[in-house]
């Protein structure tokens, strides 16, 4: 019921089954109608033009009456076209289970005769197979059956192959049936589905391949007549009526959309990806449609304010970020750390405008890089200020870097997009760049491709790129959860000096307290798409505010800290296109009261000109902040 | 890289006896004999038995298949009896004249095919993609021939643009934009299909990839548009967009046949139509077993493109 409204959903599809049910119709329904007969020649009357009295399609070349024949005719093409799919399928697909239920040498044998009957173009085979038979009907529907064959025959087998390891054919084995009552009771029903798709794709080629020999003279002979041999009989008077080849010629059209059409809508609606409409692709910069006023800014290097944005999923909003408010100085180090999906991450993406878009839109706040706001600022514009001014470092840089080019040129071209160097001088700067995050034989490594590298040195390469511009700003989202322990410690302790020598500002994502408190100089608290606790990072380790805080750093083990209850926190994470009113925190929080159910809870604290350098979203926080 | 060429080739070896195999065994389902098809029904059962031992036909099975496979390594494919020479000659001229008109007509589909796909997705759901995929699902749905047809009521018939058929033009010509004028109706008629086909693939590819991560990395590096498109999203689609511009080709080389008909194009597909028509079968079997050979080194040609292209493919 879902697939079928799915596929009528989709109106081209449905248009197609229209149009091909009435052509079915149609000819179903040809024997009953007042037609004259098919083959009568009446010389006296050839070539008529269409909607003359007495033919309403005209007359070809011998006076017959066209209208007559393109019916006949179509009933032939369709018929053999139908039986020609059917004995490719039952053929095929009696083959390909075959093979794919013995496996062993008997599908190796089989595998090989279809691959190299595979390795024919198809008109080749048929051409042989019809010149071995000689020309006529019969023989090309044989021809066009047996090209079909190895289609069937393959794509079952890679279906049987999968089935015959199952547990259900070891049972019937065991019950004692013998090799042909599994196949035909076992298997069949189970690749079935399987075997009515593929016809239903290939039923229009096939129809188009017999028409088509039959337009060579190979197939149809005279006077029985299909759809391909009025076309080829219609070409010789091609210039001087061409609407005897026009009326056969848009009928095999019409056979063949309605049926592509038709095949297109059942695949899409089988393709799950498609249902959610994941296959879209993103645009070059993510959509920005802000709703309300845009907040004024600060003075720090890069401010992000009551940022939000969100994903629309046909009619769902998930508020992946709810209104986030940070900011960095030069040379400073801020950790946003929370659970996946608190929305993190996205926060990082929305600031260069890099969140997939379609769905992601920001709906709401600034972000601004010494004044400037990104949201508003002209494409170009936000191009030539990314990676130049503010770099990103990936986690996984495994899938992060482009597999198929080298990573010095992947370097060079991150050079060569924000200044106008020769090729040779860009490749000089990737050197030391590769140099400075010190990576061993780096000249050779110039040469490597990103899969012939270790995880931590590719890690280290998308640090490089990241430098490859002086950034004023780096936005690091984990850049080290996907490493060991000892390299993320030699990564980090990289990024901590880079800071510290080049004055560098960095964002640093994660979802661990142990790397923030080795890194970072303040540290924001996220969940749900909220901050909700932010401070200096000593004085949030050592006394977290909000419970959720407190919880998390009750997660860390940590070494030569004796024994220590290591607590989970119960429950999820809220989903975020449903989110519960009050404090998000609220339903696993053990200290939630009923006014944390009701009412938004207001980020408190967090001006740090006024001495007040913490921020908590919490009516009963653990600590008072000052 | 050389080294994986030469197991390429090395390994098309069986693949190519194969294909001899199956076109020897189809031809032996012929009812009667060839001897009689050849001299027709009024030949004197003394010729007809010293024609099939000319032939060598009074051999077993698996001897004639040797001696024709035997001679055909040194290049004997046989002589044509309706042509009267030798069919190999014949097979050469021919498909020179074929590798010209599906050769083109490959590189048409290559092209424009992955020109429309890249535009489509880079403009997903916009006017441009709508308009391609319309175009698209009208081109793969009309056959060839049809379209060859109509193309020469519309071009040559009634605008008179072009010339209506053949190669060359009878009087004159012989040159190269002779040939051009020539090639432009079949080549195109024979690239609607393929190209389509190429649009399409290419289109999903490009949605697939442009998805992917690196073009994220890309993005942000600050690396221009259009540079993500067309360098680092196209290059890596290309991975699953060659192996359908090779099996494209082999429909390119089928369709080429009616193409050939309609155009009356002096290629290796009206060859074969003809001599089947005429039951010579030496020409036909000649014919199929050489194409087909060539196709199969043709795709070998696109698995090492392939290989070149990905650096993650072991060599």
């Amino acid at each position: 019921m879902n697939f079928l409204a799915l596929l009528f959903r989709n109106r081209l599809a449905a248009m197609g089954a229209v149009v091909l049910s009435l052509i079915l119709a149609l000819v179903l329904i040809t024997p009953l109608l007042p037609l004259v007969d098919p083959d009568v020649i009446d010389t006296g009357n050839r070539f008529k033009r269409p909607f003359t009295e007495g033919a309403l399609l005209g007359t070809d070349h011998l006076g017959r009456d066209l209208l007559s024949r393109l019916l006949w005719g179509t009933r032939l093409s369709l018929a053999v076209g139908f039986a020609a799919a059917v004995i490719a399928a039952v053929i095929g697909s009696a083959v390909g289970i075959v093979a794919g239920y013995f496996g062993g040498r008997v599908d190796n044998v089989i595998m090989r005769v279809i691959d190299m009957l595979m390795a024919f173009p198809y008109i080749l085979l048929a051409l042989a197979i019809v010149a071995a038979l000689g020309p006529g009907l019969i023989n090309a529907l044989i021809a066009v059956a047996a090209v079909n064959i190895p289609f069937f025959a393959r794509n079952i087998r890679g279906i049987a192959v999968g089935l015959a390891g199952r547990e259900f054919i070891d049972a019937a084995r065991l019950a004692g049936m013998g090799h042909m009552r599994i196949m035909l009771t076992e298997l069949l029903p189970n690749v079935l589905p399987v075997i009515i798709i593929a016809m239903s794709t290939t039923v229009g080629w096939m129809i188009l391949e017999t028409a088509g020999l039959s337009f060579l003279g190979l197939g149809s002979q005279p006077p029985q007549a299909d759809l391909g041999s009025m076309l080829g009989e219609a070409r010789a008077a091609l210039i001087t009526a061409p609407h005897t080849s026009i009326v056969p010629g848009v009928m095999i059209f019409l056979i063949v959309m309605s049926i592509n059409l038709l095949g297109d809508g059942v695949r899409d609606a089988l393709d799950p990806r498609l249902k959610s409409g994941a296959l879209s692709r993103p645009m070059a910069r993510t959509k920005v449609d802000r709703k309300g006023p845009i907040p004024a800014g600060s003075d720090a290097l890069m401010d992000i304010r009551e940022l939000e944005t969100q994903f629309h999923v046909k009619k769902r909003v998930y508020k992946a970020v709810g209104g986030v408010t940070l900011s960095v100085r030069p040379g400073e180090c801020l950790g946003v750390i929370g659970e996946s999906g608190s929305g993190k991450s996205v926060t990082a993406l929305s600031v260069m405008g890099l969140v997939a878009s379609p769905p992601g839109v920001v709906t709401g706040g600034a972000v601004r890089l010494n004044g400037e706001d990104l949201l508003d600022m002209p494409f170009e514009k936000l191009r030539q200020a990314r990676g130049d001014k503010v770099a990103y470092i990936f986690q996984d840089p495994l899938s992060t870097l482009h597999p198929l080019y080298k990573v010095g040129d992947q370097l060079v071209e991150a050079i060569r997009s924000h200044h106008n160097v020769s090729n040779r001088e860009a490749r000089k700067k990737a050197l030391s760049l590769l140099k400075d995050v010190r990576i061993p034989n780096a000249e050779s490594r110039l040469d490597n491709y990103p899969h012939e590298m270790s995880g931590g040195m590719r890690q280290r390469v998308s640090i490089a790129m990241s430098l490859a511009n002086d950034p004023e700003v780096i936005i690091a989202d984990e850049p080290t959860t996907a490493l060991d322990v000892t390299v993320q410690a030699q990564i980090l302790a990289l990024l901590d000096d880079l800071r510290r020598s080049r004055g560098l500002a960095i964002i640093f994502i994660t979802h661990d307290f142990g790397v923030v408190a080795q890194l970072c100089d303040r540290v924001a608290v996220m969940y749900a798409g909220r901050i909700v606790e932010e401070g200096p990072t000593q004085e949030v380790l050592d006394a977290p505010a909000h419970p959720y805080t407190k919880r998390l750093i009750a997660c860390v083990p940590e070494l030569g800290q004796g024994r220590r209850e290591l607590a989970a926190i119960p429950g999820l994470p809220p989903v975020v296109d449903n989110l519960p009113e009050g404090c998000a925190f609220a339903p696993r929080c053990d200290k939630a009261r009923d006014e944390c159910r009701m009412g938004d809870v207001a980020l408190r604290g967090g001006a740090p000109r006024a001495g007040a350098p913490r921020a908590v979203r919490c009516l009963f926080p653990e600590e008072e902040i000052a | 890289m050389g080294s994986y060429i030469l197991k390429r080739l090395v390994s098309a070896i069986p693949v190519l006896l194969g294909i001899t195999v199956i076109v020897f065994l189809i031809m032996a389902m012929i009812p009667g004999d060839p001897a009689t098809a050849i001299l027709g029904s009024y030949a004197t059962p003394d010729n007809v038995e010293k024609l099939n031992r000319d032939l060598g036909l009074d051999k077993p099975l698996v001897a004639r298949y040797f001696i024709w496979l035997g001679n055909m390594v040194t290049g004997d494919f046989g002589r044509s009896f309706s042509l009267n020479r030798p069919v190999l000659d014949e097979i050469v001229e021919r498909f020179q004249a074929t590798l010209v008109l599906a050769g083109t007509a490959w590189v048409l589909c290559a092209v424009l095919g992955i020109l429309a796909g890249v535009v489509s997705a880079a403009r997903q759901y916009g006017f441009a993609d709508k308009a391609i995929t319309f175009t698209v699902l009208v081109g793969i749905s009309i056959p060839s021939f049809f379209l060859g047809m109509m193309m020469i009521l519309l071009f040559a018939v009634n605008l008179r643009w072009l010339p209506v058929s053949g190669m060359y033009a009878i009087y004159g010509g012989g040159d190269l934009p002779d040939l051009l004028r020539h090639l432009i109706m079949p080549a195109l008629a024979l690239a609607a299909v393929a190209t389509g086909v190429v649009a399409r693939l290419s289109r999903s590819a490009m949605l697939e990839v442009l998805r992917q991560d690196y073009i994220r990395t890309a993005r942000a590096k600050g690396v221009r548009e259009s540079r993500v498109i067309m360098g680092h999203a196209l290059r890596a689609a290309m991975v699953s967009i060659i192996p359908v511009l090779g099996i494209q080709a082999g429909f390119v080389l089928s369709g080429s046949v009616f193409i050939e008909i309609v155009f009356q194009w002096p290629g290796v597909g009206r060859m074969l139509v003809d001599a089947i028509l005429k039951r010579d079968i030496l020409l036909v079997q000649g014919g199929v077993v050489f194409v087909a050979a060539c196709y199969v080194l043709f795709n070998i040609a696109v698995d090492v493109a392939q290989s070149l292209l990905d650096p993650r493919i072991k060599t």
